[in-house]
């Protein structure tokens, strides 16, 4: 019993740790003065400016479409490479694994500056730059997610069902897809939060004029944020909350879980 | 097998092109990027210039002038308007990377009260490479309640033990050295080795003493009243003037660093015309206006001020009297070397224990 | 043949590396190499043995090392209570942890600054209670404490992974023949989960060597990491010789001691997930 509670004080205590922060800056949203310092009353007015704030808008859309894309093409490229790889003899993959890791072990700064260089000596920065710069770091997420699931999966039911005369097309949507579907989705998963929560990299890759929320935030971190980031980030906050319990609770969940 | 490879790089030359098709389409239109320091212009008055001229803006931010100096020279994106202080213009303008202004297309320009087009002199002699833009001083933002109000006349009370962890230093090389060669009695723009290694050690022994070095948010710490005093443009404290009436503001005797952020237009300009319809709109009376409410800062345009509350007019924090100017050194660029030096001194400083 | 077929699928992703992993790590070490005006030097690499280039080099090391320890030890006992509890889904857990990224984390930074700050929630509370305030902000601590914060969750995951891929057959054989709760701890449960650890130290350690953000918030100014240096070098003083110079000491340090980490654990950054 001791035990037991003991173990629920320190989850809440993490929990606490975790989500504190995003508790105040949900109240900052409410807060009716210009500076974050002070309390000004409650008021609803951040949330209305928002969405005639047509910079803070754009900056959101530029936002979604970054990792919306760069999250989808680098799930295919990477889906397709950790097949690849997963074909290679032990000693090649071991290779491709490590240089897979370049970029996740690079530091951001590192990789946001060596793209830099190589952007400014061949073409002019833009959206595209961005955009390429995205799905360069999330490539190695997405590998890293299919690739266990691939090696879980048994190579011989594949191999069957060629052998029983499937096309490998055919094969690969009834066998393979199914088992490395779960780490297909996380990776895209993942893709698209590094992209949402990167600064470094599109901070030296953007041109001029393009605004991510992150670049914004840090241009704005001096001289005081507008109120009505705080009423952005407090709503997507909880669409990201109410999508995670639907896919954990909702009903194709349950059928999931059944299934399993 | 040779059609599946054909496919591959098909595939792969389209994932390729994709990226890039947004790049070219939007060179040769009707735009104007401007770089700018964060949230120094209204982005409604960016809005009204684009509807009344169909001109698209591309509007960039950046943090410190060296900042901004390094953006351009990094030559990725082709700024046509840039707003940035005195020395790092000039620094520009020695290097010749400025064009100069068509006066002619900026009629709305002699809205700028021409003593601070003097004041420009200082490092665009022959006032043809830019237009002020705001101004004003480096000073001591302080809580009236910490602070022993008798003191804050000097630059020495930063350096005073008993308000040890309350002070907020400038986070800047330039603004920090000038404290402290203020105190010594020399120029903010030394170049002499000993007088700058002088200058140093001051800052060394100060470390302990200090809360934080800050640029802009200075401002909400000293509004939170989480420190006593803190090194600050005359712009911030008036702005934080507003919020704490706790807070007061002092330029010391010693002497500080006038400033004057002014735009000029960069030699990668590819829409020089566009640029100076901008600069034209910026001086119109109502756009001025709305920037000043926004900034906060001291406006050199005679029109705004003059339309201003007779209060806020006669606000010196926000608007330097003539006598402290005078008493004010204009910051001027120093040469590579004595650049690099300085850096090191600082970065010294910052690593100190 | 099929295999070599199947192996091309990796083509695209190859050409995609050659062009924006490889090149840009070539123009790093071309710039490094180089002065301004491109004749062959070494003076941007010795550099970090500068004095403050090696002072912020071994204050990185110092901040990471302690970020990753605190990590590991708040991790570990949570990711067994986590995996106690018999969870409905999987996914579930890893989500809650990856859900405060999609708050920006610049902002909830500086929300910590506001909790953390001399008139802030927290000291407010501790004064009320009539404790000693929590003096921390502007100090290497509150660095530290906020890369806890931000890299927490990329420690749990891996090594909560790794524990709920632990068999329950192999610990009730291990009961059955009478190893005590200790033993099955240290001979079973810590050697099964140490790909995780692995992961999670690599995962956390070298983002915490190389942040330059968190300081620059969290720090006042007073806090100069390697990775402020480099920004600085880049984005400040316009010398991005220097600055590739130091980047690439940085990445050598880094891959030099993920080698080390991987030679021990077996499987090293895969199987993070």
């Amino acid at each position: 019993m001791v035990k037991k509670s003991a173990q629920r004080i320190y989850l809440s205590l993490i929990f606490l740790f975790l989500y504190l922060p995003i508790l105040v800056l949900m109240v900052l949203s409410f807060n009716d003065s210009k500076t974050r310092v002070q309390w000004g009353g409650f008021t609803l007015k951040w949330y209305q400016n928002l969405f005639s704030s047509s910079s803070i808008m754009e900056a959101f859309w530029t936002t979604l479409a970054i990792s919306l894309a760069s999250a989808l093409i680098s799930t295919l490229l990477g889906m397709l490479a950790a097949l690849g790889i997963d074909a290679m003899r032990k000693r090649n993959q071991a290779v491709m694994i490590g240089a897979t890791n370049i970029p996740l072990l690079n530091a951001d700064i590192v990789t946001g500056l060596s793209m830099m260089l190589l952007f400014v000596r061949f073409t002019r920065l833009g959206m595209g730059t961005v955009l390429i710069a995205h799905i360069t770091f999330n490539i190695p997420y997405v590998i890293l997610n299919v690739l266990p699931k691939l090696k879980q999966s048994s190579r011989t039911a594949y191999e069957a069902a060629l052998d029983l005369g499937a096309t490998p097309l055919y094969a690969f949507f009834k066998i393979v897809w199914p088992q490395i579907r779960p780490g297909v989705f996380s990776g895209f998963l993942m893709a698209m939060t590094m992209s949402l929560d990167d600064f470094s990299i599109t901070y030296f890759t953007k041109g001029a004029g393009i605004h991510t929320l992150s670049t914004m935030i840090y241009t704005e971190m001096r001289k005081g944020i507008r109120p009505e980031m705080y009423a952005l980030s407090t709503i997507l906050f909880l669409l990201a909350l109410a999508l995670l319990l639907f896919m954990n609770f909702g009903p194709s969940a349950r059928k999931a879980e059944t299934r399993q | 097998m040779k059609l599946k490879k054909i496919m591959l790089c098909l595939l792969a030359g389209l994932f390729l092109s994709v990226p890039f098709a947004g790049c070219g389409s939007k060179s040769s239109e009707n735009t104007l990027t401007v770089l700018d320091y964060g949230k120094y212009l209204d982005p409604e008055a960016i809005e009204m210039f684009e509807e009344e001229t169909g001109i698209t803006v591309d509007y960039e931010e950046y943090i410190t002038p060296e900042n901004m100096y390094t953006k351009y020279r990094a030559g990725a994106i082709d700024y046509d308007l840039i707003c940035t202080s005195d020395y790092m213009i000039e620094k520009l303008i020695q290097e010749e990377e400025v064009l100069e202004l068509d006066y002619g297309n900026i009629p709305l320009s002699e809205n700028i009260d021409p003593v601070y087009f003097d004041f420009s002199k200082s490092f665009d002699p022959e006032n043809k490479y830019t237009i002020p833009y705001f101004f004003g001083t480096v000073g001591i933002l302080y809580n009236k309640d910490m602070v022993d109000e008798s003191k804050v006349d000097s630059w020495k009370i930063l350096w005073d033990e008993d308000y040890s962890g309350q002070i907020i230093m400038a986070d800047s090389v330039r603004d920090s050295f000038m404290v402290a060669l203020k105190i010594l009695g020399y120029s903010l723009n030394t170049t002499d080795e000993a007088e700058l290694k002088e200058a140093q050690d001051l800052l060394l022994k100060q470390k302990p003493l200090v809360y934080s070095y800050l640029v802009d948010e200075a401002q909400d710490e000293m509004i939170s009243e989480n420190a006593a005093m803190a090194v600050v443009y005359s712009g911030e404290a008036g702005y934080a003037l507003e919020f704490n009436d706790k807070l007061a503001f002092s330029v010391p005797e010693e002497g500080s660093n006038m400033w004057i952020d002014s735009w000029f237009i960069p030699k990668s300009a590819k829409h020089k015309e566009n640029a100076e319809k901008f600069l034209d709109f910026l001086c119109r009376e109502d756009i001025s206006m709305m920037n000043f409410d926004y900034v906060y800062y001291a406006t050199p345009n005679k029109k705004t001020k003059a339309s201003l509350d007779l209060e806020l007019q006669e606000n010196s924090t926000i608007f330097p009297p003539a006598e402290i100017l005078n008493n004010c050194e204009v910051l001027k660029p120093l040469d590579d070397e004595v650049t690099m030096k300085i850096n090191l001194l600082w970065k010294e400083v910052k690593a100190a224990d | 043949m099929c295999n070599l077929k199947r192996q091309l699928l990796a083509g695209p992703y190859l050409l995609w590396m050659a062009g924006f992993i490889l090149l840009p790590v070539i123009m790093i070490f071309y710039y490094a190499f180089t002065t301004t005006s491109g004749h062959f030097t070494l003076l941007n690499i010795s550099s970090i043995f500068a004095s403050i280039h090696l002072k912020s080099l071994l204050l990185s090391l110092k901040l990471a090392l302690i970020c990753t320890g605190v990590c590991l030890l708040l991790s570990y006992p949570l990711a067994m209570i986590l995996n106690g509890m018999k969870e409905k889904s999987q996914g579930f857990i890893v989500f809650i942890f990856i859900l405060p990224m999609w708050m920006n984390f610049m902002l909830r930074i500086l929300a910590w600054k506001l909790l953390l700050s001399n008139n802030g929630v927290i000291n407010t509370l501790l004064e009320a209670l009539g404790l000693p305030g929590l003096d921390i902000l502007n100090t290497p601590s509150a660095v530290v404490f906020c890369m806890v914060y931000d890299f927490l969750p990329f420690m749990i995951l891996p090594i909560y992974n790794a524990m709920s891929r632990i068999e329950d057959d192999i610990l009730e054989a291990a009961r059955d023949l009478g190893a005590g709760t200790v033993t099955i701890f240290f001979k079973i449960i810590v050697p099964l989960t140490m790909p995780g650890v692995v992961s999670g130290i690599t995962m956390v350690f070298v983002p915490a060597l190389t942040s330059f953000a968190i300081s620059d918030l969290l720090g006042g100014g007073k806090v100069l990491l390697i990775g402020n240096v480099i920004e600085q070098a880049f984005m400040q003083e316009y010398n991005w010789n220097l600055g590739s110079g130091l980047s690439l000491v940085l990445m050598v340090f880094v891959i030099a001691s993920m080698a080390l980490m991987s030679a021990k654990g077996e499987e090293g950054g895969a199987g993070v997930w």
